[in-house]
């Protein structure tokens, strides 16, 4: 009776450490998840920013005036540009 | 010592009171705890719960709108707004005007926001940026809190503004796509239930009640590049003109999809302080008009089709107009008869009213409405107009003659450019979409490919020197159209000075693949002709947008010579 009694003890003190490990454990890992989730809301927001400045940058009217002003390109007129069509080409 | 032993002895009924009185004292606070513990353990351990769980709401992200070739037309960025609790809220008055100076708020209103004590929940300021709001936690304020948010830019700005729409300070659709397509953009909020600790940090998660859902990317039919050339194309025309509006739409000819829609007077969706309802105005879809001259290729079609005339057919025109009851139709060409092509060509009214006058007013009606006018064009766009087309039986005959030459009869600039897309694909009318759907679009057929043919041959005929828009063409490819010049309607009658110049035309002519519409309103700077006011805008449009979609050109690509002033055919109007 006495012997049982012991084992029984003796589980109940594992358990008991099992579960504190486990709560520590999980409190871990969570303030780690809030951390992944603060970080992916401040990527949103970067990504955000980076969409807007990506098609400011791009906007046509800025790559023209670009183009035309800075690099001195211009449009080919009808008598330079040469369409080919898919099914034509080899 | 008996005596007094005797004398303090107490009788035992009374230790037995006490007793019982404790048991049953006991007795009472056993059923009560039962009483709790069974019956009750529901609600106390909800409100054990509520001091310190909580429920979050989690934000689902609007969907993007973007352009055919997935440049971003509207985006929602993450913002936060800064709120207070004005009772809880403690600041010396230095903290108050630093505060102000981060939300660029006069601190005099922001004093007069925090005076009311008595409500639980005032806003400071909404949709301030992620940096800003930084600052502002960096005050560490008692009573002044913040949340996220989206708020939704739009980085083309005025150009692409009537198409897209905008929404309100709760990213709801208001106008436009995003209001039409409010269902699949939307983003659907969740929640999640959280522990969280004296400080009011989550110290853990307890369950997800109900993921956010973000909203669907949408993509239009809308092509930014050619969209950005139509809006400068128009927006040169309507500064050069003095007009008061203008609108322009472009339909891909095979899949129905509307390449560009353009109008002005435009505004910023993103700062929208200050607009009128004239800036707001989608001319090209809610916004009809007597469209003149170009629905002459109508009924010419009609009369082709059934058989009344054919394309080598002389109609007589003569100086005097043509009389009807009281009402004469004039036309300002001399010639005493006309060709068929020519009537188109030269935009004859009283042609186009005797080819009217010889068909039935039915078939005539039929047509119209086969066209699409009087219907709305069914683009799921909010407050598309069905304009204005009177059952035939309430025709007169003088109506039957002027509707030939598009009087009396108001059609959207959207409708106008449909119906020329039966002229474009041989015949068949073809459903239009403002979505992105690159397959053939299917069509209906309402004439006769052999009508379709005869008719554009004669459009191209009214580009060529001698018809009436040759500014309409252009380098390298070979165009067709149509230009109208119609008095406005005002009171009832019409206006004698001030006209509305259109201009509808397919390219390239040996094989269309766009149909453009152009309309400007009120062109007060001298010229107001369709052909001199609407063509060129048509022109440029074309010549860009061809090019930039890899046409193969169908004419020697050399310089259009441009007709010297006033060199094209006059129009009737």
């Amino acid at each position: 009776m006495a012997k049982l009694s012991l084992l029984l003890l003796l589980v109940l003190v594992v358990c008991a450490l099992g579960l504190v490990t486990s709560q520590h454990k999980a409190r871990k890992l969570f303030t780690e998840l809030e951390r992944a989730q603060a970080r992916a809301r401040e990527l949103d927001v970067e990504y955000g920013k980076l969409q807007l400045e990506a098609s400011t940058w791009g906007l046509h009217t800025r790559v023209e005036k670009v183009a035309t002003g800075t690099l001195g390109m211009r449009t080919p007129d009808a008598r330079r540009v040469r369409v080919v069509s898919r099914e034509a080409a080899p | 010592m008996s005596a007094a032993a005797a004398l303090v002895r107490l009788p035992v009924w009374r230790a037995r009171m006490v007793m019982c009185a404790l048991l049953a004292a006991f007795a009472v606070l056993a059923g009560r705890s039962l009483y709790l513990q069974s019956m009750r353990t529901d609600f106390l351990q909800e409100k054990g719960e509520a001091r310190y769980s909580r429920v979050l709401q989690i934000l689902g992200t609007r969907g993007r709108i973007l352009d055919r070739n997935g440049e971003a037309l509207a985006i929602s960025t993450p913002v936060q707004s800064v709120w207070a609790i004005p009772g809880d809220v403690e600041a010396t008055p230095a903290q108050l005007k630093k505060l102000a100076g981060l939300l660029g708020a006069e601190p005099l209103e922001l004093r007069k926001k925090l005076a009311d004590r008595s409500r639980d929940f005032v806003y400071l300021k909404r949709q301030i940026s992620p940096e800003q709001a930084a600052q502002v936690a960096r005050l560490a304020l008692p009573g002044i809190y913040q949340h996220g948010e989206y708020r939704r830019y739009y980085p083309g700005g005025e150009v692409t503004a009537h198409v897209v729409g905008f929404t309100g300070v709760d990213e709801a659709g208001q106008e436009g796509i995003e209001l039409a397509s409010q269902a699949t953009l939307g983003g659907v909020p969740g929640s999640r239930r959280v522990i969280k600790d004296r400080l009011g940090r989550v110290v853990e998660d307890v369950e997800s009640i109900r993921a956010a859902q973000d909203g669907q990317d949408l993509t239009l039919a809308i092509d930014g590049k050619i969209q950005s050339l139509a809006f400068a194309a128009l927006k040169s025309a309507v500064a050069a003109h003095k007009a008061k509006a203008g609108a322009l739409v472009a339909i891909d000819v095979r899949t129905g999809e509307v390449l560009a829609l353009a109008n002005l007077p435009s505004f910023n969706p993103n700062n929208r302080a200050r607009l009128s309802g004239a800036q707001l105005r989608n001319r090209v879809l809610t916004d009809v008009f007597e469209p003149g001259s170009t629905l002459k290729p109508f009924t010419v079609a009609l009369g082709l089709e059934s058989g009344k005339v054919t394309p080598s057919s002389a109609i007589h025109i003569g100086a005097s107009g043509l009389r009807i009851a009281n009402y004469t139709i004039h036309d300002p060409h001399p010639q005493a008869t006309l060709s068929l092509a020519q009537v188109i060509q030269k935009s004859s009214n009283v042609g186009a009213a005797r080819i009217a006058l010889a068909l039935h007013r039915d078939d005539l009606w039929q047509l119209f409405h086969n066209a699409g006018f009087g219907v709305p064009p069914q683009l799921g766009f909010p407050g598309e107009a069905a304009g204005k087309l009177r059952p035939a039986s309430t025709w007169r005959p003088v109506e039957q003659a002027t509707m030939a030459y598009g009087h009396g009869i108001s059609v959207s600039l959207m409708q106008l450019a449909r119906a020329y897309t039966m002229f474009a694909r041989d015949g068949e009318l073809i459903p239009v979409t403002l979505l992105k759907s690159p397959q053939t679009a299917p069509g209906t057929r309402v004439l006769s490919a052999r009508t379709a043919r005869d008719v554009r041959a004669m459009l191209e005929l009214a580009v060529q020197p001698g018809g009436t828009a040759p500014r309409a063409r252009i380098m390298g490819w070979r165009v067709a159209g149509k230009t109208g010049t119609a008095h406005k309607q005002e009171n009832g009658g019409y206006a004698a000075d001030r006209y509305i110049a259109s201009f509808v035309g397919l390219a390239p002519a040996s094989n269309p693949r766009l149909v453009i519409a152009v309309m400007i309103d009120e062109p007060s700077a001298g010229q107001y002709y369709g052909g001199v006011v609407a063509a060129p805008v048509f022109a440029q449009v074309a010549q860009g947008a061809l090019r930039l979609l890899g046409v193969p050109h169908d004419a020697p690509p050399e310089p259009v010579p441009l007709p010297g002033e006033g060199e094209e055919a006059r129009e009737s109007t």
